[in-house]
């Protein structure tokens, strides 16, 4: 496919991470924030390809992996309710909540659909009048427009069946967290490129201001990945802090602004719990009071609920960059992708995921 | 989630208000929301995620990469479709 098979293309990526090797002097410890990027450094072995000492730490930025258990749960409760239908991307089904996932409520007869798009949700509430459809919208900032676009949708038509389980997460707010914490030993940043698209990068100038830390917008094909790291590394040995963007085929500085107003029109910017991480200030969004109507918190009058975490998973430090998923000894025995104890052995973009898929067999010789 | 993969408009139309249109992605077709980009128009490639595009390709740019091949010697012979290897490097 044209603008991908390129960016896949060996001979540049080994161009590339021979140009990494005859810069590198000392070792670096970088990380890719986004999960998208984490499986594409695990399924080509990018990180082979990098030469000792530089390291790549993999970071949260997996939707999936962080949205809070009580939230989860809360689309459980939803969902065993006769009435409603419960619409969610696919990756959430096999999200283990505390006593149970969506998958098995699907299978007791729960009315749990996947779409692709959260349009697919809205139409369906359309079509179906006598259901009560809620739509499980979680994301970054990349899906926020899209599931904005849904509750505006909605609102405009009047669609009284329609409401949303938000449990939305922003990027920088994380990456202050994370530089902020003593345990920190993350050198530079790539910063998520789709999340920039949508947003664009002023933000992490502020982030590379104020923490002095290299950031580097970078894309998800090998090639970008290599290119940003080169970038990373140009700036560390030469004792440089930058943003700079290497996603430029898609990243402008502004990022979307067709796309950021109407996230601006729908949502709010909220206090938000990360699962495995705890409550970051100001690092979600939320349903303006005027889509009150919308908001399945409120129509379903949902409280807070108890939750229980698995004791064996160490998820938590996963996503936070410190530990890897082979360090923990449930790997790919007691959990699997099929049978998983936390959320980042299931999502497309967890780190857990992407090492069992990609190099199970591998740790097993 | 995050995930989003470049396609190509092969129209546009207007959708219960929404502006909207069919992109292929490598043979598949898909229905896709093109409110977020209105610059957009038939021939464009645009980035794709969950149903909506949040960005046109830059052209110029995308071709850097074509550029490399053509400096490693390799493009002739594999990439031999591309008119336009721009000279401009960003």
């Amino acid at each position: 496919m044209k603008y991908l098979d390129e960016y896949r293309d060996e001979r540049i990526a080994r161009a590339l991470a021979a140009e990494i090797a005859q810069r590198v002097t000392r070792p670096w410890a970088l990380m890719e924030i986004c999960g998208g990027q984490t499986h594409t450094i695990m399924r080509y072995g990018i990180d082979d390809l990098l030469p000792e000492g530089v390291e790549l730490v993999h970071g949260p930025g997996c939707p999936v992996c962080v949205t809070p258990l009580e939230t989860i749960d809360k689309a459980i409760e939803l969902a065993s309710r006769p009435q409603v239908t419960l619409v969610s991307y696919g990756d959430m089904l096999r999200v283990p909540g505390s006593e149970t996932d969506l998958f098995q409520v699907k299978a007791k007869g729960g009315d749990v659909r996947v779409v692709y798009s959260p349009l697919e949700a809205v139409k369906l509430a359309r079509a179906l009048p006598t259901r009560k459809v809620v739509f499980l919208a979680i994301g970054f900032e990349t899906t926020a427009p899209a599931n904005a676009m849904a509750a505006w949708q909605a609102k405009q038509s009047n669609l009284e069946n329609f409401s949303l389980l938000v449990s939305h997460v922003l990027v920088p707010p994380a990456i202050r967290l994370l530089l902020k914490s003593p345990q920190n030993r993350v050198q530079a940043f790539i910063a998520p490129g789709h999340v920039c698209t949508v947003m664009g990068y002023t933000q992490y100038e502020q982030l590379v201001a104020e923490f002095r830390v290299p950031i580097v917008v970078g894309g998800f094909e090998p090639v970008d990945i290599l290119e940003a790291i080169l970038m990373l590394v140009a700036q560390l040995e030469q004792g440089e802090a930058r943003l700079e963007n290497q996603y430029v085929r898609s990243v402008t500085r502004p990022g979307n602004l067709p796309a950021q107003g109407m996230v601006e029109r729908v949502f709010e910017v909220s206090d938000q719990k990360w699962r495995g991480i705890g409550a970051i200030p100001g690092s979600g969004l939320r349903l303006r009071p005027e889509f009150a109507a919308y908001d399945a918190d409120k129509v379903f009058g949902l409280s807070a609920v108890e939750v229980r975490e698995p004791p064996e998973c160490i998820s938590a430090l996963v996503l936070q960059g410190l530990k890897k998923p082979t360090d923990c000894p449930a790997f790919a025995s007691r959990c699997t992708p099929e049978n998983p104890l936390g959320a980042p052995m299931v999502s497309a973009e967890g780190a857990c995921a992407a090492y069992y898929h990609y190099r199970r067999h591998r740790i097993a010789n | 989630m995050c995930l989003a993969i470049p396609g190509k408009i092969l129209d546009v139309t207007e959708h219960s208000g929404l502006r909207s249109g069919r992109v292929e992605f490598g043979g598949i077709v898909r229905s896709v929301c093109l409110d977020y980009v209105p610059e957009a128009g038939v021939g464009d490639y645009v980035i794709v995620h969950v149903g909506f595009a949040i960005s046109v390709v830059d052209r110029q740019e995308a071709e850097r990469t074509y550029q490399i091949l053509e400096e490693m010697g390799v493009l002739e012979t594999e990439l031999s479709s591309i008119e336009d290897a721009s000279d401009d490097s960003p």
